[in-house]
């Protein structure tokens, strides 16, 4: 399938939950509302047309400091899936809250996500319900705050942390 | 006074035993041991801890942790402008770096809505095949010297070292290249190019063979591969592996075919597959895409569009940038332009016959080539505009995902612009992430000794991975 029959598939099964569908430099986004995240997720994966076998990545963007969005929700967590058996390719976004940071989880649907939501908690400090086991990935435990957050300052030192005695 | 908080004294519980009484443990009653491997172990490829536990030699659990490697790549790229990350990407998959500087121009240029020229594609493409024949030769290397073939490794490392000298030839170093731009490369082809790639290759293939014969049926070699480490196909998918590891599996997904990009789609090539999704089929499949990048690049340098070489002014007088300068102060601009210019040694290779070869035509984007800088107003600040901070390249609001086929699968770039002259977010999609996070299900279950095979097929970068 290609881009515009994805988005028109998503939409014409979830009608008014798809906030918006775009295509920009050839790239098909979806934006979903946070509610129906994982339910979106579930039937790009399951339908037999769309099949999106694997989630070629996670990520989140922080767009506290983006000009012109300011008054939105401040997060986003964005989902590249790609179909091994089709060949094609979509983007959806989920919108999540400053004050509550919490999106379902996808593991249940693709392994992977695991750990790319590890990744993104320890980045963005978003949380993942339904995560079997959210710790940080790459930063250690006693890090504080999540360094990819827009108001993290890119200079700021925190001590190593010793060995526990 | 006694003190409140004094831990009580600790009272050592012994239990003596004489010959014939007591009760020793039984054999089913073993515990499970856990053991550290890593972080810094020999076998680790870098930094990485593997927490495991043992009942016997057999690992019942497996957890692993990484990040001792990371650098903050994706905060530093949003610090500078476009083209500062550069460097930045190099130290992503250090042994093939070339790839990651074009995937993350690439994915700059599809935000800009720019297109390279057909030279510059071409280039792009050797210079990555190059880089994944290099790769290829460390990970089967690294991972035979681990099962005790040290003269694969030797042999393996000789090979990659006569294909970084062309590497170092073109881009003036063997690791940190840094040869990508926005909107091309930084310098052409060097003029003995051709011929250094074909002795490369010579010499490649000939390794390629003796390690075929050292390896493939070799006894101990195919006892310790084969069947280890597997993965079945869903699993493969589910956790989104690419690369050599989905092909071992049998599954042609190759982002060079699948969505082509650059010039892949005019030059044929054979996506090698395996079966069983092991450790033997990875290998099998690594060493038959060496062949295939090979190919692939002969081809492209026999394709390679001529374009404007040095030959031009080769024999003709050159003058001096003082002598430019004064020329055009003296109002003598007429055909200063095209008046070949002596560059300073360090900016060899961006002369204009050069830069228009492999430059898109795009002064948002490209610096102009030395003679316009040094030679005319225009050029002067053309250049100005794209090194001042808050200028520089600024492509439109918008996002843009890029995905190459690197050494270990899909490296995909996904870039947000505000608008600005430095990125608003970059983030890569580290293709050596998803098997390191397979890792635990692929050795649960099987020996200790079944982890070093296993993980040198997963051919973990840690500069890519934990980024």
């Amino acid at each position: 399938m290609d881009g515009p029959a994805i988005l028109a598939r998503l939409q014409e099964r979830f009608g008014a939950t798809i906030l918006e569908a775009h295509e920009h430099r050839g790239d098909h986004t979806a934006v979903v509302g946070p509610a129906a995240g994982l339910e979106v997720l579930r039937f790009c994966r399951d339908d037999p047309a769309l099949r999106f076998d694997m989630l070629m990545d996670l990520t989140a963007v922080d767009w506290l400091k983006y000009p012109g969005r300011e008054d939105g929700l401040r997060f986003e967590v964005v989902y590249h899936l790609y179909s091994v058996a089709e060949n094609h390719r979509v983007r959806i976004k989920v919108p999540v809250d400053e004050d509550t940071p919490v999106v379902a989880s996808a593991v249940g649907l693709w392994a992977i996500a695991n750990w790319f939501e590890r990744e993104v908690w320890d980045m963005f400090g978003i949380r993942f319900e339904g995560h079997p086991d959210l710790r940080r990935l790459l930063m250690y435990e006693e890090f504080v705050g999540h360094p990819l957050r827009k108001d993290y300052v890119i200079n700021r030192r925190q001590p190593l942390i010793g060995p526990k005695n | 006074m006694a003190d409140p908080e004094a831990q009580p004294p600790r009272t050592r519980r012994t239990q003596e035993f004489f010959l014939g009484e007591g009760t020793f443990p039984q054999p089913e009653a073993t515990e499970n041991m856990q053991v550290n491997i890593g972080p810094s172990h020999p076998a680790m490829h870098g930094v990485i801890r593997i927490f495991t536990e043992l009942d016997g030699e057999q690992v019942v659990r497996a957890d692993v942790e990484i990040g001792y490697l990371h650098r903050g790549f994706e905060k530093h790229c949003e610090a500078g402008p476009y083209n500062n990350a550069m460097p930045y990407t190099d130290r992503l998959n250090y042994v093939s770096p070339l790839i990651n500087n074009f995937g993350y121009c690439s994915a700059v240029e599809k935000l800009l809505d720019i297109t390279p020229t057909d030279r510059c594609q071409y280039i792009r493409v050797i210079m990555s095949e190059i880089s994944r024949i290099t790769d290829h030769l460390t990970c089967i290397g690294a991972s035979a010297m681990e099962l005790g073939a040290f003269t694969v490794f030797l042999y393996m490392i000789k090979a990659r070292e006569f294909l970084w000298e062309v590497i170092e030839q073109v881009t003036g170093a063997r690791l940190t290249i840094s040869y990508g731009r926005v909107g091309g490369v930084k310098a052409d082809l060097t003029p003995d190019f051709e011929a250094g790639v074909r002795k490369a290759f010579v010499e490649t293939r000939t390794v390629l063979g003796e390690v075929d014969k050292l390896l493939t049926e070799n006894r101990i070699f195919v006892d310790r591969m084969k069947g280890v480490g597997a993965l079945s196909r869903e699993d493969t998918i589910s956790y989104a592996i690419t690369g050599p590891m989905l092909r071992a599996c049998g599954v042609p997904f190759d982002v060079r075919r699948a969505t082509p990009y650059w010039v892949y789609d005019r030059l044929d090539f054979e996506i090698p597959v395996g079966e069983a999704g092991d450790n033997y089929d990875r290998y099998l499949v690594r060493m038959a895409e060496m062949e295939q990048s090979m190919r692939i690049v002969e081809q492209a340098l026999r394709d390679l569009p001529g374009g404007p070489t040095n030959v031009d002014f080769e024999g003709r007088p050159m003058s001096a940038p003082p002598e430019y300068v004064d020329r055009g102060k003296l109002g003598k601009t007429d055909g200063l332009l095209l008046t070949p210019l002596r560059l300073s040694p360090n900016l060899r290779g961006q002369e204009r016959p050069f830069h228009d070869a492999v430059n898109a035509p795009d002064r948002r984007a490209v610096l102009p080539p030395k003679e316009h800088t040094y030679g005319s107003i225009e050029g002067l600040m053309n250049h100005f505009m794209l090194v001042m901070d808050g200028f520089g390249i600024r492509p439109p609001k918008g996002e843009a995902y890029f995905p190459v086929e690197g050494a270990n699968g899909e490296l995909g770039f996904y870039v947000v612009s505000d608008g600005t002259d430095r990125p608003y977010r970059v983030r890569c999609r580290p293709p050596c992430l998803p098997p390191t996070a397979a890792m635990p299900r692929m050795i649960e279950g099987s020996m200790v000794a079944d982890i070093v095979p296993t993980f040198g097929s997963v051919n973990m970068i840690a500069g890519e991975l934990e980024r």
